[in-house]
């Protein structure tokens, strides 16, 4: 068992995980996950960490509703079954922030892809870098972590479906408009999002780094649920990845391989609202 | 002259392809004695040099004879920290029963069905092995929970060794909770094994991905020795068109998703695939696993193997087990594409024929496809079941010496690194539970040697 320190919603079906994991976060580094089970008989559920405060020795994840077990990690209140972590390769530039210091970069995060950015971009204004970012959402409404973002960005580009803040459109508008600023750009979001990104970016030949969230079982190499076909060999996004060159990504056969347990997923979904409704 | 052996009862195939509990039932106390009756204990035990942790197996039968099971759990317990999982996975025609004398006119004697007996009559009476030992205040850390770890740990705490053992999963027990399953081995037995590991003084820390969390290098300042067990958890696939379909999984997998997160059962979160018509490709005990797993779920569950019957790699009873549950086996046949519909699902395989060759240098019969033989099998999922490679994550950044086969490099059981001890399949390449043990045994011994 691990102390859940926070669990609150911070918009209509995001939610913000406090937990205290010392172990997870002592030698955690930006782009690398963790996987929560809320329960003994929870799924595993894999999330890419938001933020570690070491002082404190708090994992923090940023999550949204989308199925039977985000609905009852949304209902956990004082401890979690499981935090195992952290998993998975760091973001390269964070690993080696020597080596990138040249780069001109931008980050471009696509709904709640803009938690696992915010580390990233924190990390590195840290040691110097100056890093815009480009954030996109479908409205205002679920728009997160605005002034965390702020305060670690030179500057960020919102930009809505619907034009309700920011500029109205797609992340790959604002790309196109600013594309010879930059010459290195990593983009985390939905897999559409990632694809689209990575097409104008390969347009202007601008390095692009992605990070894949596959369905996942055991997170450590083990199952091989989470193969992504990078030029066309499998990966396991768990142990090769998350993160991949996003010109090399078949995001087709990925958006695909989401869909698996479509059918199950709804009903375990159903079955779970009735759970925790009679509770 | 009767000698013929006790056979142990089982299920009822048809009523237990349906179900997932165990399908051998174990010895009753009057089937134990009979048994045990018929051990003529040879005054140089051979069957003792066929195991590899050396049970004093003449003695616990004896013990048995006389009815006194708690002597003869502990007679076995001196050798082996996990005997309720031995009785139940070892490959015992090949090791202790193929030695037996009786074997040579009749049927030898069932030393794993004897040893199951009494340890799980040690279970059911909670017996602990009467071992006090003061602690001698050295530490080690073992990583990986599985049975070279385990079997490590137990040595390991027995000669007064505090031991921390680091699990990445949320349960320990490695291949014995994740990968065999609940009909096999059921997984209270599991987790009394590792109970009774505990009552020994063993720490399991469990979530904690080695590699990661915390590195090698950390464990080797924080303890006095460290015994790498992690194991061959790596999946292979055969790299053929339409693997990434989105009902192709590796064995691993579906093992996981039923065994470890219980998808088995309508109320389990974790969602499982139920197939109508299922293809589990390979010949081994996985495959085995795999295929009856499926056949409970309802599929209509096939084997497919390029060899023959001969050559399958799987224990005869569990090639056996499968054909009374129905499972149906395509052998000298193998996928050479996986057909999909737009939606990447699985509508069948094209599969060839495949023929023998004269053994090689190996023993081993090669086979080659026959020219023409192609053909098309429908089915919705397929499972691959070709064995798995070494997964190093654990190893990161420690610079330790590894084979040109990509296992850990040992020499008596020592790696390259400092005070780093390793066995289990992490250095023999994917192998079986009890020379898993086997292995965690040598390595504690060397450890036990290196503080004495």
């Amino acid at each position: 068992m691990y102390k859940v320190i926070k669990n609150e919603k911070i918009n209509p079906n995001t939610y913000l995980m406090e937990i205290e994991a010392p172990e997870v976060i002592k030698n955690a580094l930006p782009g690398q996950f963790v996987i929560l089970m809320g329960k003994e008989d929870s799924e595993r559920i894999p999330l890419t960490i938001y933020d570690t405060d070491k002082e404190k020795n708090i994992l923090s994840v940023i999550y949204q509703v989308i199925g039977a077990s985000t609905e009852e990690l949304s209902t956990i209140k004082k401890d979690i079954f499981a935090v195992t972590g952290p998993l998975g390769k760091p973001n390269e530039i964070c690993k080696n922030p020597e080596e990138y210091k040249k780069r001109k970069i931008v980050y471009v995060a696509g709904g709640v892809g803009v938690a696992p950015v915010y580390p990233q971009v924190k990390y590195l204004k840290e040691r110097g870098f100056d890093i815009d970012v480009i954030y996109g959402a479908r409205e205002k409404d679920l728009l997160i972590i605005q002034d965390k973002l702020e305060a670690v960005s030179k500057n960020v580009y919102y930009v809505t479906d619907d034009g309700s803040f920011g500029e109205k459109g797609f992340v790959t508008n604002v790309l196109e408009a600013n594309h010879d600023k930059y010459d290195l750009c990593v983009a985390i979001g939905p897999l559409i999002m990632m694809k689209n990104v990575a097409a104008v970016t390969k347009k202007y030949n601008i390095q692009t780094i992605v990070s894949m969230n596959p369905l996942m079982v055991d997170g450590s190499g083990m199952c091989g649920a989470c193969r992504c076909e990078i030029e066309g060999k499998p990966k396991f996004a768990c142990i090769d990845g998350p993160e991949f060159d996003g010109h090399k990504v078949n995001y087709d056969l990925a958006m695909k391989r989401m869909n698996i347990y479509k059918e199950e997923e709804k009903q375990k979904w159903e079955q779970m609202k009735k759970e925790l409704g009679t509770k | 002259m009767n000698d013929e052996k006790v056979k142990m009862r089982t299920q009822d195939p048809k009523v237990r392809n349906k179900n997932f509990e165990e399908v051998e039932l174990g010895y009753t106390k009057e089937e134990a004695l009979k048994e045990a009756s018929r051990c003529l204990h040879c005054k140089v035990p051979r069957c003792v040099e066929g195991c590899p942790v050396n049970i004093m197996i003449p003695d616990f039968i004896a013990a048995i004879k006389e009815n006194n099971i708690k002597k003869a759990y502990e007679i076995i317990s001196e050798s082996s920290s996990l005997p309720a999982i031995c009785g139940r996975v070892c490959p015992q025609e090949k090791q202790c029963e193929s030695k037996c004398v009786k074997g040579l006119k009749g049927d030898a004697i069932s030393i794993g069905s004897l040893e199951r007996y009494v340890a799980d009559e040690a279970m059911k009476n909670d017996f602990v092995a009467n071992i006090k030992v003061p602690k001698n205040n050295k530490k080690v850390a073992i990583v990986g929970s599985g049975p070279a770890g385990l079997s490590c740990a137990g040595e390991l705490a027995k000669k007064g060794f505090s031991v921390t053992i680091y699990e990445v999963l949320h349960k320990a027990g490695g291949v014995l909770s994740y990968g065999i399953p609940e009909f096999r081995l059921p997984k209270s037995i599991v987790e009394n094994q590792i109970k009774s590991l505990k009552k020994l003084g063993v720490t399991i820390r469990t979530n904690i991905p080695i590699g990661n969390a915390l590195t090698i290098k950390e464990l080797q300042k924080e303890y006095d020795a460290v015994f790498i067990g992690t194991g061959a958890g790596l999946p292979k696939f055969m790299g053929i068109e339409g693997e990434d379909a989105s009902g192709v999984f590796s064995a691993n997998e579906i093992l996981t998703r039923i065994n470890l997160m219980k998808s088995y059962k309508e109320e389990s979160k974790t969602p499982i695939k139920k197939p109508k018509k299922a293809y589990v490709i390979g010949g081994g005990n996985v495959a085995m696993d795999a295929v009856r797993s499926l056949k409970r779920l309802g599929a209509d569950a096939h084997i497919m193997y390029r060899r023959s019957e001969e050559e399958l790699p799987a224990r005869k009873m569990e090639a056996e087990h499968a054909k009374e549950e129905g499972i149906k086996f395509d052998l000298l046949q193998n996928p050479v594409k996986i057909i999909t519909d737009e939606a990447n699902n699985v509508t069948g395989m094209e599969v060839v024929d495949m023929e023998l060759k004269e053994a090689g240098e190996d023993g081993r019969r090669s086979v080659e496809e026959k020219k023409g033989s192609n053909h098309i099998v429908d089915c919705d999922m397929v499972v691959m079941a070709l064995g798995t490679g070494p997964n190093h994550e654990a190893l990161k950044d420690s610079n330790i010496v590894l084979t040109d086969k990509n296992l850990i490099e040992v020499k008596d059981s020592k790696t390259s690194l400092d005070n780093v001890f390793a066995g289990g399949d992490a250095v023999t390449g994917a192998a079986t539970v009890i020379l898993a043990m086997e292995a965690g045994k040598k390595a504690a011994k060397e450890i036990i040697n290196l503080f004495s």
